[in-house]
């Protein structure tokens, strides 16, 4: 890894970020600190943040959704209901999206951030309100896609409006190719780590050979952990990979959205470099994504709970991964493997292509789409005391249930490799054993 | 010193505290009342007992990182808390914040304030007296325009107040 800084001179480039607001504010051109108002294309809530907070407040201003074709709103955080309490979230959602005509409403299909792309709801170019922290997932598809608090969206939804700051960028160059069980989880990882979480109000935007090799389900990764340094978004330029995953879900894409690029000579914050072939498998110890080690330094270190999840880590690709280690093995006795898929079409597709039966060969139990035990709302929470690995982003103290539990963030190579063993496992050493029974 | 100004305690931590920290996910189906029982216990167990409508929370950097709930700052505000002081703040949190009605002050020097010390705090000003220690430090102040919504209870407040509702 290595960091260049590039000489701030008076430079007519501009970063992807400044182009995205430039056209999204309605400007030739905007520059890092102005404060712009920009025209929202897509808002999308989830049933945590959106109409359950923003009902009793419309009714009271006599406001409504200032365009119900550009409002997504997606049940997956209480979803399937429990209780009283997440029974009656849920239905205030569901009528809520009757009663304001919203067309775009998904109901227990999957996680929000899975759902737009798979609904081929995005292309390059727009601005993207979300209603939740991990909005910059959709940055992999070329959106400025940022996330807002519930009175931030609640003005978004009526006015289709919002203000930001134009921010400097963080440039993430990539070369080589990642190793047969390194993802991009573990490129993540490695950047909480050399970057930090304190990046806020910052874009970051990861480009180069290393990006274009990888398939649009990694790419996400790279894009929703945006999130983790602090960033307001996470872009990718738009490619051939890129329009070809828009147009077979479904959405509208063309060669023209190519244009959607930084210049090259833009001027960012500072530039880093990091070559993928060089990559070790990685893992976040509690209780920080930035806590991050080479998987050596936590190697044989028990577990409880191995768990594949949440918008980052159980796309069709993470399943992939899992099933890649545990096919044919059986998870050691002791150990719960819970799969809870990004979405109900991730489910389906697993089931086509036989990765499910390898998994639930292996042991492994399968849990709703939603956010889950990632969310601390869902199935698979800790006791005090408990330890688990898990693909998702986040780790904090407390936050897949008790406040005395342990989490380590891994790719779901590691963490399918440690549901095998029962404690923090390389991934690689599986890999080869593999690759010397076939 | 402005109208704006406010004294109390000081209850201070450390960098990086999350969402998870001030808003427990498990916790989130409770009324707001309920769940700002539980702001910050998991570091700080007596923290919803002990502070005092006007106290103050002062804390390392990035403060608010995680979750764009809104149930953290208004767990802080539904506690009293009169400002939050950090030389740094997570971009949802902050926004959510003054939306929310609670102030929240960027202030480098803020390491320079002990637990329980008692501040006079003024952030339209951007000055921040620390009487038991005797300094005065600065923070970006909070324009007055803002100030107006944040004093309201925050944008819909504000909002509703404008309209007469």
């Amino acid at each position: 890894m290595s960091e260049a800084s590039r000489p701030q001179l008076v430079s007519s480039g501009q970063t992807l970020a400044q182009k995205l607001l430039a056209r999204a504010s309605g400007k030739p051109r905007v520059e890092p600190g102005e404060i712009i108002l920009v025209q929202v294309d897509l808002a999308m809530a989830h049933d945590s943040s959106g109409p359950r907070r923003w009902k009793p407040h419309l009714d009271s201003l006599g406001a409504t959704l200032w365009d119900p074709s550009r409002v997504v709103i997606v049940s997956d955080h209480y979803v399937p209901a429990v209780d009283g309490e997440s029974a009656a979230i849920l239905k205030l959602t569901r009528d809520f999206a009757k009663d304001h005509r919203v067309e775009h409403f998904f109901d227990m299909e999957g996680i929000c951030h899975a759902i737009l792309p798979q609904k081929g709801l995005l292309r390059p170019g727009i601005f993207v309100a979300g209603g939740d922290s991990h909005t910059p997932h959709a940055g992999a598809f070329g959106c400025y896609a940022a996330g807002f608090g519930a009175t931030d969206m609640l003005g978004i939804v009526v006015t289709g409006q919002t203000w930001t700051i134009v921010p400097e960028t963080i440039r993430v160059e990539m070369t080589g190719s990642l190793g047969s069980t390194v993802s991009a989880k573990d490129v993540m990882l490695v950047l909480c780590r050399e970057l930090g979480m304190d990046n806020a109000f910052k874009a970051i935007e990861y480009g180069g050979p290393g990006v274009e090799s990888m398939p649009m389900d990694e790419r996400m990764v790279l894009s929703n952990m945006a999130a983790e340094l602090g960033g307001e978004v996470g872009l990718i330029a738009a490619d051939k990979v890129t329009l070809s995953h828009i147009r077979a879900h479904g959405g509208c894409a063309t060669e023209a959205d190519l244009a959607w690029k930084p210049d090259p000579d833009a001027a960012y914050e500072r530039i880093i470099s990091i070559n993928l072939s060089d990559l070790e498998p990685q893992i976040a110890l509690p209780h920080s994504p930035a806590n991050s080690f080479p998987i050596n330094h936590a190697l044989g270190s028990p577990i409880h709970q191995a768990y594949i999840g949440a918008c980052v880590g159980a796309k069709l690709q993470d399943l992939h991964m899992a099933a890649q280690i545990l096919k044919g093995q059986r998870i050691a006795k002791d150990v719960r493997l819970l799969v809870a898929p990004a979405s109900s079409q991730v489910t389906a597709d697993a089931a086509a292509d036989g990765t499910l039966s390898t998994l639930l060969a292996a042991g492994a139990t399968l849990l709703p789409s939603g956010c889950g035990a990632c969310a601390g709302m869902g199935a698979g929470l800790l006791a005090a005391g408990e330890v688990c690995i898990s693909t998702t982003n986040r780790n904090f103290k407390g936050r897949m249930g008790h406040a005395e539990a342990f989490v380590y963030l891994a790719s779901p190579y590691t963490v399918a490799a440690s549901a095998l063993t029962g404690c923090v496992s390389d991934p690689r050493k599986f890999f080869s054993e593999l690759a010397v029974a076939q | 010193m402005t109208e704006t100004a406010g004294t109390g305690r000081a209850f201070v931590f450390g960098d990086d505290i999350d969402t998870d920290l001030l808003a427990p996910g498990h916790l989130m189906k409770l009324s707001a009342e309920d769940l700002a029982q539980h702001c910050l216990e998991a570091i700080a167990p007596d923290f919803a007992k002990s502070v005092q409508p006007g106290d103050f929370v002062v804390a390392g950097k990035n403060f608010g990182l995680g979750s764009s709930r809104e149930q953290a700052a208004i767990s802080l505000r539904l506690l009293g808390v009169g400002a939050v002081i950090a030389p740094s703040f997570a971009r949802i949190f902050y926004r959510n914040a003054l939306n929310l009605g609670l102030p929240a002050l960027f202030c480098e020097e803020a390491y320079r304030i002990a637990e329980g010390d008692q501040l006079m705090v003024d952030p339209v000003l951007g000055k921040i007296t620390n009487k038991t220690r005797g300094e005065t430090l600065s923070c970006k102040p909070i324009p007055d325009h803002l100030m107006a919504m944040v004093r309201a209870g925050g944008l819909i407040a504000h909002l509703k107040s404008r309209r007469g509702t």
